[in-house]
């Protein structure tokens, strides 16, 4: 495996081999078709598969999720976009009351093989209505499932995992990832969904992030080892259903836990991993759980702010350092 | 359009289903044998019953709170809804649905829906998989007259144009959103004024006549099966209780002399007088139709009331769809 492509062509393979493979799946969503989409994740697929199968639509986000909903409904397998993550905010009826909830709701005769896919994550000074992370909106919704690829090689394993789900899938591509390069295999495989990844195995700490924070927390990681600082670095990849065992399973082991997520600290995502390790590995715990997240507030424009806002390498660092600290037992 | 006398009988026999499910739904809601809400259909009957007398099992409709005639008039069975509307194991949702999402998608009913005007999005849904399918099936959406000023339906409307689905857009027009006027929530009075902002026919209707509403449906169907895109037709109609529940008089939003009215105008007495006159049937023959069906309501009711409720066991089951093993893998 030495073959290197980026993010988005990771992302863009394996929509493609997918189409290929299985005529019920199409792709709709705003740009996607002529321009391929703004970040040029749909790019050439319309190409090859034509306007009846890669759809530039409205700019209407409830009727995309619509659109998806009742073509999975009746026996296609959709996958449609939804430019910026902000957005789905402007669709959530149909996310949340819809897709999610039809299957359980028609007593299981509904099966929704819906990809959602859309661009997470700030620091591209997009403000405060194009930079948000959402995961926690969507994480806390019974019949849904919520990937957050860090690498190329994650990307496309989970998107054809995520395309060949029969439940509802929310694939989350972040912003600043895009042109991340990696090793991934040509041929189409599948990353099962539920299942971290330990990117690193250390003794003293873990550290739960996801998104580009995990490439962040890896990097810190690194450093600390010179300082022998021994950390394990825990990707859980789906956020939904989320891989608690490996996550409780190295607590146990090193006795701290760090989370580091890019969304608002408040009720974020850390907070349910955090409540987890204390039900499932409170005895094993020599500090608190930490989390390094955004403040509470919106995501400031200017870079001067943004780069504040953000869990930066030396906050990460920081939390680290004051974790394993702490007196142990 | 001479209609046969089957299409004819077929008609009236979907009227009177719906008629005699919903009167006896709203006797068991007053001796308090239904949990939840229960939002009846009596006056509106000829508009589900005539639009679906034009389609197949394999059409698709979207629906309403207002949702079991809708279900009736595509094919239901009184046993599976009965049981729905009481909770029980046996009911088309295994209890879990309800009124409000009462489904059954082996004769193409995408579910009755909670939130207002979201049915649209997800039958432009189905449309499109018909489309991309090309099995010449159509998908219609029931709406009422609020439900016109949500959103949803616009972006369904403009997408299903724009995309030209084969979809029908079924306006309900019953003069009242929940409990407030239709003229003082939209400043028209005819909803079809809205369908030439999309670019697509929109014809009105008499709600209370049946065979005006199958002949309206037949033509917006063809020309959709032709390619040309959507229609709306506009039913103006009116519900006989109240938004919810059984009051039918003494309402503050309306006059009981409106009521009486419009009872005039019954749609199936109308309908039956009309055959009756035309020599195409005879009061016996309708007698003998009620009278066939009241027992089958009968039969329904009992067995709805014979049927166990669902295990605690069930609780969890169909929030997803679960994976075969290594599916994902």
């Amino acid at each position: 495996m030495s073959r290197k492509i980026s993010y988005v062509q990771a992302f863009n393979e394996a929509v493609r081999q997918e189409m290929r493979a299985d005529e019920t799946v199409f792709c709709a969503g705003e740009d996607i078709g002529g321009f391929g989409g703004v970040f040029q994740t749909y790019a050439g697929l319309q190409e090859e598969f034509g306007e009846e199968r890669v759809v530039d639509t409205p700019i209407s986000e409830q009727a995309i999720i619509g659109l998806g909903v009742g073509a999975a409904a009746t026996g296609s397998r959709p996958i449609v976009d939804i430019m910026f993550m902000d957005f789905i905010c402007v669709a959530f009826d149909q996310i949340v009351n819809q897709a999610a909830k039809m299957k359980y709701m028609f007593g299981g005769s509904a099966t929704v093989p819906l990809t959602i896919t859309t661009g997470g994550g700030g620091g591209l000074s997009a403000a405060a209505q194009h930079s948000q992370s959402l995961e926690a909106l969507i994480c806390h919704i019974p019949g849904l499932k919520v990937v957050h690829p860090s690498n190329p090689y994650d990307m496309k394993g989970l998107m054809t995992a995520c395309i060949r789900e029969d439940n509802p899938t929310i694939m989350i591509k972040h912003k600043r990832l895009l042109g991340m390069q990696g090793e991934v295999p040509e041929e189409p495989y599948m990353i099962p969904l539920g299942t971290a990844a330990t990117l690193r195995e250390g003794a003293d700490v873990t550290v739960v992030a996801w998104g580009r924070m995990v490439n962040e927390a890896f990097d810190v990681a690194e450093k600390l080892a010179e300082d022998g600082i021994d950390v394990e670095v825990i990707d859980p990849r789906t956020l939904q259903p989320l891989d608690s065992e490996t996550i409780v399973e190295s607590v146990r082991k090193t006795n701290r836990a760090v989370i580091v997520h890019e969304a608002v600290r408040f009720a974020g995502l850390g907070a349910e991993v955090a409540a987890q390790i204390q039900e499932e590995a409170f005895d094993y715990l020599d500090a608190p759980v930490a989390r390094v997240a955004a403040p509470f507030s919106p995501v400031p424009f200017t870079p001067a702010l943004e780069q504040h806002y953000q869990p930066s390498a030396a906050r990460i660092e920081q939390a680290i350092r004051d974790i394993v600290a702490r007196p142990g037992a | 359009m001479e209609l046969s006398t089957d299409v004819l009988t077929d008609m009236h026999r979907r009227m009177v289903r719906i008629r005699l499910f919903e009167e006896a739904a709203g006797k068991l809601a007053e001796a308090a044998k239904l949990p939840g809400f229960l939002h009846l259909y009596v006056g509106q009957e000829a508009v589900a019953s005539g639009v679906c007398t034009a389609l197949t099992d394999q059409d698709q409709i979207t629906s309403t709170h207002r949702g079991h005639g809708h279900l009736v008039a595509k094919g239901g069975e009184f046993k599976p809804m009965m049981a729905e509307l009481m909770g029980k194991a046996t009911g088309y949702n295994k209890g879990k649905g309800g009124s409000m999402h009462i489904s059954n998608l082996d004769v193409g009913m995408l579910g009755a829906n909670g939130i207002v005007g979201a049915g649209a999005p997800i039958a432009v849904g189905a449309g499109f998989g018909n489309k991309l399918k090309g099995n010449g099936n159509v998908a219609a959406a029931f709406f009422g007259d609020g439900s016109t000023n949500i959103g949803a339906f616009h972006e369904a409307a403009n997408m299903a144009c724009a995309l030209k689905l084969p979809v029908l857009f079924i306006c309900e027009n019953n003069e009242y959103g929940e409990f407030t006027a239709r003229d003082k929530t939209m400043a028209i009075t005819d909803i079809v004024d809205r369908a030439a902002g999309y670019g697509m026919p929109g014809v009105i209707v008499d709600g209370m006549d049946v065979v005006a509403i199958h002949e309206a449906t037949i033509e917006a169907k063809n020309r959709a099966v032709r390619g040309e895109g959507p229609s709306l037709i506009e039913a103006k109609t009116y519900r006989f209780y109240n938004h919810h529940g059984v009051q039918n008089l003494g309402l503050k939003y309306r006059t009981d002399d409106e009521v009486a009215e419009w009872k005039q105008r019954d749609p199936i007495f109308t309908f039956e007088d009309r055959m009756i006159d035309a020599g195409t049937a005879t009061r016996d023959d309708f007698d003998g139709v009620w009278a066939e069906l009241r027992a089958d309501i009968d039969e329904a009711i009992q067995f709805a009331e014979d049927s166990p409720v669902p295990d605690v066991d069930q609780l969890l089951v169909d929030v997803y769809t679960e994976m075969p093993a290594g599916a994902t893998s």
